[in-house]
């Protein structure tokens, strides 16, 4: 069963195939590993401590969020001019965290990086959580959350329809087909691997459970070909929605007139700044969770170094849309414009500003050092400042602009309340709880989709017959 | 062995088919290739992940699972636009700034993301629907072994329906190809299709699903005398007693009440009634009960220019911004303003333009709430002096200022 991976050279491959899990490389090794974490009679004593919190954390979030509800949304900082404050900027920062693992998923499938097996199911699901965050804002930051149906265009006793042609309306549309999609591509990745999971099954909660989800899959060629065609599809499909929903995202800005806000770099700009955090966050996550439940051989230092590519590029982009935004600001010679850059630079938030030129553009070029790349503590300590400095991006876009545009005379500093402070900090919480859940009842990694980037995946054409050659 | 009863009790069942068991990817491939070649169609290869090219060893067609996504994608895409189309531009126009009702560009965030949404739907569930998916049971999974498909393990089953098989020759055929041994496979009695319980529990959820939407649909198309339900409140009705109904509470009956005997309202301390209502008794009173000075006309002019002039304009012909609007748009319900000219109001005394403004006439309100006593008389003097300049005569003119109009 296992073979010499080198033996693996073919006529359409002209390099050996990489190797891509260490260790003991056979199937049912794959198995073991990834299943065992699910099998455990008991997580490790970290998983304990780490739920107790972030469980704690959430339900702090349905405190605030239930206080927000029942009193109103003055219990929040967001107040003339700001009248978004943190629930757009946290909006934002969930959305763009949800776009690494759609990118992973689906662009790098599209592109043939097999590397993302390891890591395409973990981020996936954090894909999912945080769509789940970033989705709570909008909702209840429209204040009579009993109406936030209007939002959707249902007929109604007002006999009216919601404007098609605003960037708010946009989003909703982005944000939910995003949330659904990457939902039927997450659950049909899962599918295989919950009939790994309820053939395992030795009691009969975990086999009903885990059969149910299953759907009865039992492995057919015939499937296979099916299932194949529609995850490409799938892919093919995610990979322009993953483009369009940050697109959307900043056309909620760049349609509007604020000085700051009104500029045609912001769709490419967002998009790279989403992927950027997506994968700082990825990072953040992967780290700690390959350590805690054994799967530093799946989840190799390699793909670690890779990620950390893609987030030195990104921030790279990042820095470059920085630079750009000034640029034009002078170039373009609107007063307005030139005022908000500068007020970004040495207004009353320069702090904000300076610290996420540090987080998003200085700390990522530390990863230029392949050293630095592939050290542990070094990616875990950049990335967390990634998911600063994203936060704070977003942070100096909304707040910046607001409390300074066209009239002086109404001008204003944003100060957050402690319920936004608690309300974000639960947000934390919950995608924590969801994705430790998640750890413990499902496989964190593709088990059928790594097994196929396994030596003993690849037919080798020694069978005497033409066909066989061909196809490896 | 458990194994081997499980076998014994099954053969007195239908056979389903031939099951036999490969160590790899190369093997199972080949068997596949043998198998087709062989001249079988009913038959399955199963596998733990998918294998690269065993559809052609197989000799399967390929799925017809990407017209199904484009033609769902497409129906998305027109779907939307025409959505919009009708809800923006048909059904209820939304006018923004005089931008067209309808146009491409800004309807196509939504068409877009309704498209890609159809077309994952049709990927997924084509892909489900296809493949019968959910499925309860096949029969294979009464092997043991058979677990392993999902795990390391490669088999390849051909079914008895299969119009080349033959229990004998095709377990030889089975049995020469693999190294493990050959199994039969039985049906278990067990239907492919979702129990009974657990069909019955989905309508039934699906039906109670159904409940809400059926009770707003049935709410929508009937008539009722009780008031709407409202479950959130808002502000929208609040207990309180609204003016001129009836209140129990008080021996007269009247929710508004009337001033206590003796007490003045707060701002209602008139010291001359005269001064205050325009009137001397009954009659509108015809000369002005204040002093008429320049500063008083300066200040009417000022008052007038802010009060009156978007009704009846600044000459006071009642061609105001307003009514110019209103006639543009030609809308049903507006009264046109009078002209303050015309000889009626002319004639009316200063009494009665006094209490006009105070009061309001036909559609114009009332507006002694918002200016002072001695503001309103300033307005009125306006008014007559301006009555007086649109209907001048060289008479009127003081014989020192007509040298400077050119005329004797």
């Amino acid at each position: 069963m296992t073979a010499n991976p080198t033996s693996a050279l073919h006529l359409d491959e002209p390099y050996a195939r990489p190797i891509l899990v260490d260790g003991d490389r056979d199937l049912a090794s794959v198995t073991r590993r990834v299943c065992g974490v699910v099998e455990a009679p008991k997580p490790p004593r970290a998983w304990y401590i780490a739920i107790t919190i972030t469980s704690a954390m959430t339900v702090m979030l349905f405190a605030m969020v239930a206080y927000l509800i029942v009193t109103g949304v003055g219990v929040w900082g967001n107040n003339s001019p700001a009248f978004w404050g943190w629930d757009i900027v946290n909006f934002v920062f969930w959305v763009g965290i949800a776009h690494a693992g759609t990118l992973i998923s689906a662009i790098l499938f599209l592109l043939r990086q097999k590397w993302r097996t390891s890591i395409n199911r973990a981020a996936e699901a954090m894909t999912l959580f945080a769509v789940c965050c970033a989705g709570l804002y909008p909702s209840i930051h429209v204040g009579r959350v009993w109406l936030a149906y209007w939002l959707f265009p249902l007929p109604n006793q007002m006999q009216m329809w919601p404007n098609f042609r605003s960037p708010l309306l946009w989003d909703v549309f982005a944000v939910s087909t995003y949330a659904t999609v990457s939902l039927l591509f997450w659950y049909m990745g899962l599918v295989p691997d919950l009939a790994t999971l309820r053939d395992r099954a030795t009691t009969k909660l975990r086999k009903g459970l885990y059969g149910f989800f299953a759907l009865g899959w039992c492995g057919s060629a015939r499937h296979w070909q099916r299932y194949e065609r529609a995850y490409l599809i799938l892919a093919a499909l995610a990979t322009p929605l993953v483009l369009s929903v940050h697109s959307v995202v900043s056309f909620d800005f760049a349609v509007s007139q604020v000085p700051g806000w009104h500029t045609t770099i912001f769709p490419p700009y967002f998009v790279a700044g989403a992927i950027f955090s997506g994968f700082g966050m990825v990072v953040t996550t992967m780290v700690p969770a390959r350590e805690l439940f054994g799967l530093k051989e799946l989840v190799t230092l390699k793909h670690l170094e890779n990620m950390n590519k893609v987030i030195l590029a990104t921030g790279s982009m990042v820095g470059l849309a920085y630079a750009t935004e000034f640029f034009i600001a002078w170039y373009g010679g609107n007063p307005y414009e030139r005022f908000v850059f500068l007020n970004r630079a040495l207004g009353p938030y320069w702090w904000a500003y300076w610290l996420m030129v540090f987080c998003n553009v200085v700390a990522p070029q530390f990863l230029w050092f392949k050293k630095i790349r592939t050290s542990l503590w070094a990616m875990f300590v950049i990335s967390i400042f990634v998911n600063i400095g994203m936060w704070l991006e977003r942070f100096v876009i909304v707040v910046t602009s607001l409390t300074r545009d066209y009239l002086p005379t109404s001008w204003g500093y944003f100060k957050p309340t402690a319920v936004d402070v608690c309300t974000f900090a639960g947000t934390f919480g919950l995608f924590l709880t969801l994705f430790l859940l998640f750890c413990r009842f499902l496989p964190m990694v593709a088990i059928a989709e790594v097994k196929t980037v396994l030596p003993a995946a690849h037919p080798h054409g020694g069978h005497g017959t033409k066909e066989g050659a061909h196809h490896g | 062995m458990a194994e081997s009863v499980a076998i014994q009790n099954a053969s007195e069942r239908p056979l389903h088919g031939v099951l036999a068991e490969f160590d790899d990817v190369d093997s199972i491939s080949a068997a596949a290739r043998e198998v087709r070649d062989a001249g079988y169609t009913r038959f399955d290869v199963y596998s733990p992940f998918p294998i690269h090219g065993i559809e052609r060893h197989m000799g399967l067609r390929p799925t017809k699972l990407p017209w199904i996504v484009l033609v769902c994608g497409l129906s998305g895409t027109s779907l939307a636009l025409f959505f919009q189309w009708w809800t923006n531009a048909v059904d209820y126009p939304f006018k923004i700034s005089g931008k067209p009702l309808f146009g491409i560009p800004a309807n196509i965030p939504v068409t877009f993301e309704f498209t890609v949404l159809l077309s994952a739907f049709a990927a997924f569930f084509g892909m489900l629907i296809l493949n019968r998916l959910p499925e309860h049971h096949r029969p294979v999974f009464e092997s043991s072994r058979f677990r392993r498909a999902t795990d390391d393990g490669f088999f390849l089953a051909i079914e008895a329906d299969d119009p080349q098989f033959d229990a004998a020759k095709t377990r030889a055929l089975l049995q020469k190809l693999s190294r493990h041994p050959v199994e039969l496979c039985h049906d278990s009695g067990q239907s492919a299709a979702m129990p009974v319980w657990i069909r019955s529990a989905l309508v039934a959820v699906g039906a109670l699903a159904l409940l809400p939407l059926a009770a707003v649909v049935w709410a929508r198309a009937s008539d009722t005398t009780r008031p709407p339900i409202h479950i959130v409140q808002d502000m929208d009705s609040q207990q309180r007693f609204r003016a001129q109904v009836a209140n129990q509470v008080f021996a007269d009956g009247r929710a508004m009440r009337p001033d206590p005997a003796g007490t003045v309202a707060w701002g209602e301390l008139r010291t001359d009634a005269t001064l205050a209502s325009g009137k001397r008794g009954d009659a509108f009173l015809e000369t002005f009960p204040v002093p008429v000075t320049d500063a008083v006309i300066a200040r009417g002019r000022e008052r007038f220019a802010v009060y009156c002039t978007p009704c009846h304009g600044q000459s006071g012909y009642g061609d105001g911004l307003v009514a110019l609007r209103a006639a543009e748009l030609q809308e049903q319900n507006w009264v046109q303003p009078s002209s303050l000219h015309d000889p009626l109001v002319r004639a009316r005394p200063v009494g009665q333009i006094f209490d006009t403004i105070r009061n309001g006439v036909r559609t114009m309100p009332a507006y002694g709430r918002q200016m002072s006593v001695e503001d309103s008389w300033a307005i009125t003097a306006y008014v007559r002096a301006l009555q007086r300049s649109q209907n001048a005569t060289i008479d009127d003119v003081p014989a020192a200022e007509r040298a400077k109009l050119g005329v004797q």
